[in-house]
């Protein structure tokens, strides 16, 4: 009989990240064949912000698309997009004329920026079969009534989505949603604290490899995956290293290539960043009890995080960029911006300028997700964190 | 709707009202009464052309800076290249709105305009129908301290969205939008340290209704052959006092005369060119630098801009028909009128599929041009996906080009000329653009 194994961390670790790239690198989405259980089909969302416990417990599984990274080839979207619009959007074209996204029910984007809108035009032109729509989330959350407004809005796409699977969404269904995401909200936090507190345990692109995972699996699967992932963290006993520590802020929709957050991981500890803010949104847990539709519409007004994308006079961008880097303790700030976003473009300008006032270090990188050589911009970041060490020393 | 031609009297009188003329009076007038504002102690709102509010800030008596206004007439005046200079100088990004940057020179400049000096704003009110809006309104909100009321209008969910006055749906959306206004009513009244008059309201709303009553007869004259006007060049003029005097006695006052003096023109048989050979649809936004030379270059091959979706939603949303207000109960109806017109005129520009269809048809067009520029996602992101749709699914023939709204950097003459010529020579070889004999067109 053979030994029992040994629980090694790091080769639990590794078994969990090769998953999560595997998830993570995954333009296509599961076929009707390779549904999870208890699912009939997939809701396809557009960054930032959607509220997936509705379409979780719809029976669709919600993934989030994120473009189509550094290896697609353009074939269809060249023609049908400019080449002033952010790669996100051309890929995500592309993705939907290719056939890729073609077996979802649905696919629904955001009043985020214009380009984003558009999306929804794109798709009920080319893609007529599938719910295609805009869920308006407000840029006014500070209007009593935003709340309300809110609520009406996800009912509409309740209904919508009832409508579409022929299955309806009862309180109950959505209650377990949201207490599986409220887990899975839990195990975020975790990790992102772990990322502040120690962050030579796990690095920014593990990070993101982790969290990413879940735009193309049910939560539950990817609350056990976050689970055992912690625990090897945890266990882990990596020495810290003499690094700065960084805030990455710019990834909120577009997504920086993972080359290139190995780049800044190579030289800095990337100790908070606003990568995928919108699976982590919510901030706080959503009350499981009461009406469910409006205890998420409370908490999008009540408990959320911020980005450039979403106005709301209680958080001016400075003020969370400051927020960050001071709960995180951070020396400096990573401020990028994909090319031709022009709200992550405006803010980027903002941000260096109050920066500059504030006197704190930065360094202001601009990315796009289909980026294939980083050498200089490995360069660069090293050349910002040598800088930063000396003038830490 | 009738599909007859229409036959109309020659008129009486003779017509002595030049809407170009008069409109330049007006804008000039605006901009010397903006001059003394801060002097005379006048609130000033900074608004955008859709979806402002303006009805409520008029009844306050705000004096309104149209900023997209001023931007562009940095173009019209040939001035913009040093205000987008300044900007990049400064650290804007080439690859942003070309209106936000000349406004940015403008704060460089200290507010010093080619048409005078711009007022100090006491608010800014910025809708969400474009993102650009409201990053444009922080710029004001951080730098300048502008206090800022974001307006954010529940916008054109789908493809085929039908919105009916008073369904649950539009109720849903007007109550947030009057929630909304609420609110800024409450900011008005502390800025200004005035009491809100309901009564005022109810006043400017009848005559908001007066000039898009004249506004919807006016556009409906260009679905006459010959057109009477072209959408792309007088339309600017008619857009400009449509936005800026909007509300006003003066506006009503010019579109009045403006429709007498079109329909004077369409009872003579007068076009806008002498012989129309081609009718053309404008989609997109204005390149205020070069839109004379722009629209020379169809007018020398007989085409006219019968109409453009430009004023369609740069006129606020307002031309769907049953956008009156009903001034008994002035604000549920501002907004639920501001709610229809957000998703019909405003925010449809993403699935502008479907309006141009229906704009193709009501004004009988041989061609939609379509102007993308980069500096404006809002028209532009899905503009060739849009193209592609006309082309093949509605075989409607399609010419793309490309420049700036004011940035004289994007304007390549020779490229634009070639275009356009090799379109008006498609267009004849598909036999299209006889000398027109009163072509037949919804009425
Ligand atoms: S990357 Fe920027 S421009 Fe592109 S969709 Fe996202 S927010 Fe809009
Ligand atoms: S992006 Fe277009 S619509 Fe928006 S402010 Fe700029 S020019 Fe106007």
């Amino acid at each position: 009989m053979n030994a029992p194994v040994p629980y090694d961390h790091e080769i639990e670790l590794s078994n969990v990240l090769e998953r999560c790239n595997a998830a993570a690198r995954e333009n296509a989405i599961p076929s009707q064949d390779e549904l999870p259980e208890g699912f009939s089909g997939t809701l396809g969302h557009f960054p930032v912000y959607f509220p997936e416990e509705i379409a979780h417990a719809a029976g669709l599984l919600p993934v989030n698309i994120l473009g189509g990274g550094n290896k697609l080839e353009m074939k269809h979207a060249d023609a049908r997009m400019g080449s002033f619009v952010c790669s996100i959007c051309r890929s995500t074209t592309e993705l939907g004329l290719n056939g890729t996204l073609q077996g979802m029910t649905g696919f629904v984007t955001h009043p985020i920026c214009d380009a984003a809108k558009h999306l929804a035009g794109i798709w009920s032109r080319n893609l007529p079969d599938q719910l295609a729509q805009i869920l308006y989330l407000p840029q006014n959350v500070n209007t009593p009534g935003a709340a309300r407004y809110i609520a009406a809005e996800y009912q509409r796409l309740r209904a919508d989505l009832e409508k579409k699977t022929g299955r309806a969404i009862d309180d109950e269904a959505l209650r377990n949603s949201i207490r599986s995401y409220n887990v899975n909200r839990r195990l975020l936090r975790e990790l992102y604290r772990i990322r502040r507190d120690e962050p030579w345990k796990v690095s920014c692109t593990e990070s993101y490899l982790l969290l990413r995972a879940r735009t193309r699996m049910p939560c539950e699967e990817h609350n056990a995956l976050l689970a055992r992932a912690l625990d090897a963290i945890r266990h882990r006993s990596l020495p810290a290293q003499d690094k700065p520590r960084v805030v990455f802020v710019g990834g909120f929709c577009e997504q920086p290539p993972l080359e290139m957050l190995e780049a800044i991981d190579e030289a800095c500890y990337v100790v908070d960043d606003d990568i995928l803010v919108g699976l982590r949104w919510l901030t706080d847990d959503v009350p499981e009890t009461g009406d469910p539709i409006w205890a998420l519409a409370e908490s999008y007004v009540e408990r959320s995080d911020a980005s450039p994308v979403q106005h709301d006079a209680r958080k001016m961008k400075e003020d969370y960029l400051m927020d960050m880097l001071k709960k995180s303790k951070a020396d400096a700030a990573i401020l990028t911006a994909a090319k031709f976003c022009e709200p992550g473009l405006d803010e980027q300008l903002a941000w260096s300028k109050h920066l500059d006032a504030e006197n704190i270090p930065y360094l202001v990188l601009e990315f796009e997700e289909k980026m294939t050589s980083f050498e200089q911009m490995a360069m660069q970041v090293e050349t910002f964190a040598e800088s930063l060490l000396f003038a830490l020393a | 709707m009738s599909t007859a031609t229409l036959q109309h009297p020659a008129p009486a009188a003779a017509d002595d009202f030049d809407p170009r003329a008069e409109g330049q009076r007006l804008i000039k007038e605006w901009y010397a009464q903006l001059e003394t504002a801060n002097a005379r102690n006048a609130a000033v709102a900074n608004v955008f052309v859709m979806g402002n509010a303006v009805e409520i800030l008029r009844a306050f008596d705000f004096e309104l800076v149209f900023p997209e206004i001023n931007s562009l007439q940095t173009g019209v005046r040939k001035a913009s290249e040093e205000y987008i200079r300044l900007s990049e100088d400064y650290g804007m990004s080439p690859d942003v709105c070309s209106y936000v940057k000349a406004d940015v020179g403008l704060i460089l400049k200290e507010n010093e305009h080619p048409a005078g000096l711009i007022p100090k704003a006491s608010l800014a009110v910025a809708s969400n129908m474009c993102g650009t809006f409201i990053k444009w309104a922080e710029i004001w909100e951080r730098w300048l301290k502008t206090p800022t009321f974001v307006l954010d209008l529940p916008g054109q969910r789908a493809a085929g969205w039908q919105v009916r006055p008073g369904d649950a749906q539009h109720a849903a959306d007007a109550r947030w939008v009057e929630a909304q206004f609420k609110e800024l009513i409450a900011r008005c009244e502390r800025i200004t340290g005035r009491r809100f008059d309901m009564d005022k309201l109810a006043e400017v709303e009848a005559r908001v209704n007066k000039m898009v009553d004249h506004w919807n007869n006016v556009m409906a004259l260009n679905r006459q052959c010959p057109a009477p006007f072209n959408a792309m060049l007088d339309g600017l003029t008619f857009i400009g006092i449509m936005n800026v005097h909007r509300g006003t006695e003066e506006g009503v006052e010019f579109m009045r005369r403006l429709e007498a003096h079109l329909k004077a023109k369409v009872g003579r048989g007068e076009g806008r060119v002498a012989e129309e050979r081609f009718r053309l649809l404008f989609s997109g936004t204005p390149c205020y630098v070069s839109m004379r030379r722009l629209v020379e270059l169809f007018e020398t091959w007989g085409g006219v801009f019968a109409y453009s979706d430009y004023l369609t939603f740069a006129a606020g949303g307002m031309d769907a028909t049953e956008l009156r207000y009903d001034t008994s109960r002035p604000l549920e109806s501002l907004a639920e009128v501001t709610a229809l017109a957000a998703q019909r005129g405003l925010s449809n520009q993403f699935f502008a599929h479907e309006r141009l269809a229906q704009q193709i048809k009501d004004y009988a067009v041989d061609g939609v041009v379509f102007h993308g520029i980069k500096s404006c996602r809002f028209v532009s992101s899905g503009m060739a996906d849009t193209r592609e749709f006309i082309n093949r699914r509605l075989e409607v023939p399609t010419l793309y080009i490309e420049s700036d709204l004011i940035d004289p950097r994007y304007w390549s003459d020779a490229q634009i000329k070639n275009r356009v010529d090799a379109f008006f020579e498609a267009l004849h070889q598909r036999g299209g653009g006889a000398p027109l004999a009163r072509k037949t067109v919804v009425a």
